[in-house]
């Protein structure tokens, strides 16, 4: 096993891209993502780690970037923030339309206007219906673990998706915690070199990204989402296979004292950790509430998430992004969607919290459980708010 | 393509629809688009070329005779050899005439 060290978690993902042996990395500089690609700058020009690093102009290059290193069979890396998400946003779409397996990590941070540097997960929604797998992580051990994880699954014949793993801007991303680095040679027993199954090569000609007319364009979107739905089998079996090698096991949905709850909170990234502890004091006063931790956010786990949230009374969903106009979180909306037509369903509550980096405490998790079942009760069953707004 | 693109499954699509077959735009009929078509007058031809050059469509080759004959497989109708014609020996006319 390796050692277990105090680190910066970005400095560690960037450890993990090393690690990883990524043939190509480029970035554009955004907070709070800049830790991680400035010391990737660094271990190249050390000459610690042999990869090209192109410094590009903007995101959009970024990602342009790792489409064509990519296509010409280079293990490739970016990593971004809130508008530079936006601004690469075109280039996502292209990445999983050629089932280019490139790994991303996302800093989330709110989207402008107004401007903010903070975490929330507006930027990733952006992109949530891009065809990428999607995962968010809680702590720093799993943002260094979902690194290989994430080349690993996407360069397997049977996914070939692009991979964005997704770590809580400032609150993760700047925090100092106890990692454990893996051993090299572990990581490279789990994580083989990169065979990609087209690339563009002189000796073999072919076409990526073609012109599709109207009468083929449908054919080739079905096959995409049959193939990025089917990869769910892939992402459990990888993380089996991670599991086996570090002792850490990873599911699409983390449950926590959820057994038996009859109120469960729903969360996604890193308030994971701090919701557990509101529960823990919530089972302490005799409360009936769980919570359920969404790690894979596309594909999303139906069945898995319907397995635990069908058999609670209901569910309070804390959303880190709105969406302006819409039925309530993006997340509640996944979730209400996963739910509608069971025999047995619970009643869903959603509050949108922390957005912008504004600190959510257990004390706060548990005045929103406090408040959800009190609406619950009062008949407000589908109840949205935007927590802790001055009014 | 071994057959039209709008009787290929979504099921035998090459992962990430990459085309593997080198060149096979040229199975693309753009003919089809034109309403006017190149004519052209042998005696005005001075077999100078410059319609084979100025075709965007590529769709001009020379035939055993010398003279420069556009492909109508290809031909959109555009227009531009025949107004680059330095002797105005194409003419572009209804393609039903």
């Amino acid at each position: 096993m390796g050692k277990r060290v105090g680190m910066e978690v970005s400095i560690a993902a960037a450890e993990a891209v090393k690690q990883a042996n990524v043939d190509v990395i480029s970035a554009y500089p955004i907070t709070p993502q800049t830790h991680i690609v400035e010391h990737l700058a660094e271990l190249v020009a050390n000459g610690e780690l042999d990869a090209e690093f192109v410094p590009v102009e903007s995101e959009h290059s970024a990602l342009s970037v790792c489409v064509g290193s990519e296509a010409a069979g280079a293990r490739s890396f970016t990593c971004t923030s809130s508008q530079g998400l936006a601004l690469m946003s075109e280039i996502t779409y292209i990445a999983s339309g050629l089932r280019l397996p490139i790994v991303m990590m996302l800093a989330n941070r709110a989207l402008s206007a107004p401007l903010s540097i903070w975490n929330d997960h507006s930027d990733v929604m952006s992109i949530r219906d891009c065809g990428w797998i999607q995962i968010f992580t809680e702590n720093g051990q799993e943002v260094y673990d979902h690194v290989f994880y994430a080349y690993r699954l996407a360069e397997d014949r049977d996914v070939l998706f692009p991979v964005v793993v997704n770590l809580d801007g400032f609150i993760l991303s700047h925090v100092i915690e106890p990692i454990e680095l893996l051993d090299q040679e572990i990581i490279d027993r789990f994580l083989p070199p990169y065979q990609p199954l087209y690339r563009l090569h002189p000796d073999r000609p072919v076409t990526m990204g073609a012109f599709a007319l109207p009468s083929i364009f449908a054919e080739t979107k079905k096959a995409n989402e049959v193939a990025l739905r089917g990869s769910l089998s892939k992402i459990i079996e990888t993380w089996k296979a991670l599991g086996d090698l570090t002792g850490r096991y990873y599911k699409p949905i983390e449950t926590y004292r959820a057994e038996d709850a009859e109120t469960l909170l729903v969360t996604m990234g890193c308030f994971g950790e701090t919701a557990s502890v509101a529960v823990d004091s919530l089972r302490e006063e005799g409360r009936s509430v769980g919570l359920m931790k969404i790690r894979l956010w596309r594909p999303f786990p139906f069945d898995a998430f319907r397995e635990v949230a069908c058999r609670a009374k209901r569910l309070v969903v804390i959303d880190r992004a709105i969406s302006v106009g819409g039925p309530g979180g993006p997340v509640a909306s996944e979730v209400k969607a996963a739910v509608y037509g069971r025999e047995t369903r619970p009643d869903v509550y959603n509050f949108v919290a922390g957005i912008s980096g504004r600190d959510v405490a257990p004390s706060d998790f548990i005045k929103m459980v406090d408040k959800a079942e009190i609406e619950i009760e009062e008949g407000n069953k589908e109840g949205y708010e935007i927590y802790g707004v001055r009014e | 393509m071994t057959k039209p693109e709008s009787e290929w499954t979504w099921k035998e699509l090459p992962v990430g629809n990459v085309v593997l077959e080198p060149g096979n735009a040229s199975q693309y009929r753009t003919g089809d688009w034109k309403s006017l078509k190149p004519v052209l007058d042998r005696e005005k031809c001075i077999h100078c070329g410059l319609c084979y050059i100025f075709c965007p469509d590529m769709a001009y080759s020379l035939n055993e005779e010398g003279f420069f004959i556009s492909d109508l497989y290809y031909c959109k109708g555009c227009g531009i050899c025949s107004k680059e014609c330095p002797t105005g020996a194409i003419t572009m006319v209804e393609e039903e005439q």
